[in-house]
């Protein structure tokens, strides 16, 4: 499986769109991807995971260096519209107290 | 250098002797002459061009267009022999590397062996195998003078050798805590503050810990963001996710671990687990957490090593015998 990562710059924020998988093969993409964008001091990052129908825990790992990095930078990272799979995961590891999560579908419902 | 070239007026001689009678035992020469090529370390170039020139001798008018391609093969050959060599030193290096691996394995499962505890009115079952050569999920028990029995149940985030090593770490630090210090909460929150100065931002640590009572016949634990396990209630024949709430370890230096403590009656099952174990997958499909306590329901009247050994091989069976992350899996049984 693949992952695809497309990052768009709008309303003074860099949005990244995520569809397919996040494991250890694809995380090491997804990283280099994110991080380039929570580099950059003061940017706001926003991951929409509506199309992520699986992640292991590689990708955790990569969100967390994602946190860590914006407060080096003093960024701000957002994950929306997680899949319950994937909510579960930030849910059990109790890293939804740590990083902002929203899971609500926009517009949906 | 001389040791390295052929001898071009042996090789013009068995040229000729085939050209005239294509003689078997020219043949059989030949194959001398690649042999004892390998055996000297003569490069294939350096044959082509021995051939080139015993042509050359037998055949002084050989017609041009003959010689270009002769010079062409030789140049296809020496690229060959660039591309072989690099090939073959990159072959003994990836042997290098996997017997420095099997060796690491080697080391870590001493380094993270650890007993069974054996405790009156309890069986226990322990299965732990790892996806791949080294094992990031890892198992501890630690017996106290007391008769209470620490356990330790943790999958660390990053995998491979990274992630071992990690392990060992989180072990010995765990050993250097003093014997008085051995609740849960306590034991997560100075572990977390080692893991969180220690350790690489994209890695992290998911641990359960529990303090195991066997005389008094309860169990306290924390959880650091871990796998939820299960308590099996063997007078209404439910299971319960055991739930504690807690952050992983390494994220935040002001972690705090909450404590949870329950009462284990007789016939009931305490099962700890790592993610290997709920995140099976069959194909594209995802066992889902009924399904595994459906596997365990199903094996409980066999002793708790038969029964986790059991459960394992009904989930190895499915992913086709490959396992796509660790898999550990804990139970332990009152007696009725």
């Amino acid at each position: 499986m693949n992952l695809t990562v497309d990052v768009q710059e709008k309303e003074g924020k860099s949005v990244v769109l995520l569809a397919g998988e996040i494991d250890a093969y694809t995380a090491p993409k997804l990283k280099e991807a994110l991080l380039s964008l929570t580099e950059k001091e003061g940017n706001k990052v926003e991951v929409n995971l509506e199309q992520v129908n699986y992640m292991d825990s590689t990708g955790l790992g990569v969100f967390v260096s994602g946190l860590k990095s914006t407060k080096e930078n003093n960024s701000e990272l957002k994950l929306v519209q997680l899949q319950d799979r994937v909510y579960r995961l930030f849910e059990i590891t109790g890293l939804i107290d740590v990083i902002d999560v929203d899971k609500t579908v926009q517009g949906g419902y | 250098m001389d040791a390295l070239k052929l001898d071009l007026s042996h090789y013009r001689e068995l040229l000729k002797q085939y050209i005239n009678t294509q003689d078997e035992s020219a043949l059989y020469e030949a194959e001398q002459i690649s042999k004892r090529s390998i055996q000297h370390n003569i490069s294939l170039e350096e044959i082509i061009n021995t051939h080139i020139n015993a042509l050359e001798d037998i055949y002084p008018e050989l017609p041009e267009n003959i010689q270009h391609s002769m010079s062409f093969l030789l140049e296809v050959m020496i690229s060959y022999g660039l591309a072989l060599q690099e090939f073959q030193d990159l072959r003994e290096t990836q042997l290098e590397i996997k017997s420095e691996i099997s060796v690491a394995a080697r080391m870590q499962n001493t380094l993270l062996s650890t007993v069974k505890p054996d405790v009156e009115g309890f069986d226990i079952g322990v299965v732990s195998v790892p996806a791949n050569q080294m094992n990031g999920d890892y198992h501890h028990f630690i017996h106290h003078e007391d008769g209470t029995v620490g356990i330790t149940v943790a999958d660390v985030i990053g995998k491979g050798i990274p992630a071992a090593l990690c392990m060992s770490m989180i072990k010995y630090a765990m050993e250097s805590f003093p014997s008085e210090h051995k609740n849960p909460s306590e034991i997560l929150e100075s572990l977390n503050r080692v893991v969180e100065r220690n350790v690489d931002p994209s890695m992290f640590i998911t641990m359960f810990y529990a303090l195991f009572n066997p005389a008094a016949s309860t169990i306290s634990y924390s959880s650091a963001g871990h796998e939820p396990g299960f308590y099996y209630h063997a007078a209404d024949d439910t299971f319960e996710e055991i739930r504690a709430k807690g952050v992983v370890l390494g994220v935040t230096d002001m972690a705090q671990y909450r404590q949870y403590e329950r009462e284990i009656h007789a016939g009931d099952m305490i099962i700890l687990l790592t993610d290997g174990v709920t995140e099976c997958r069959q194909g594209d499909r995802f066992i889902e957490s009924e399904e595994v306590l459906e596997v365990i329901k199903s094996f409980s009247h066999l002793s708790a090593q038969e029964l986790v050994e059991n459960v394992y091989k009904h989930f190895e069976k499915l992913q086709d015998f490959h396992l796509r992350d660790d898999f550990t899996l804990i139970i332990i049984k009152k007696d009725v």
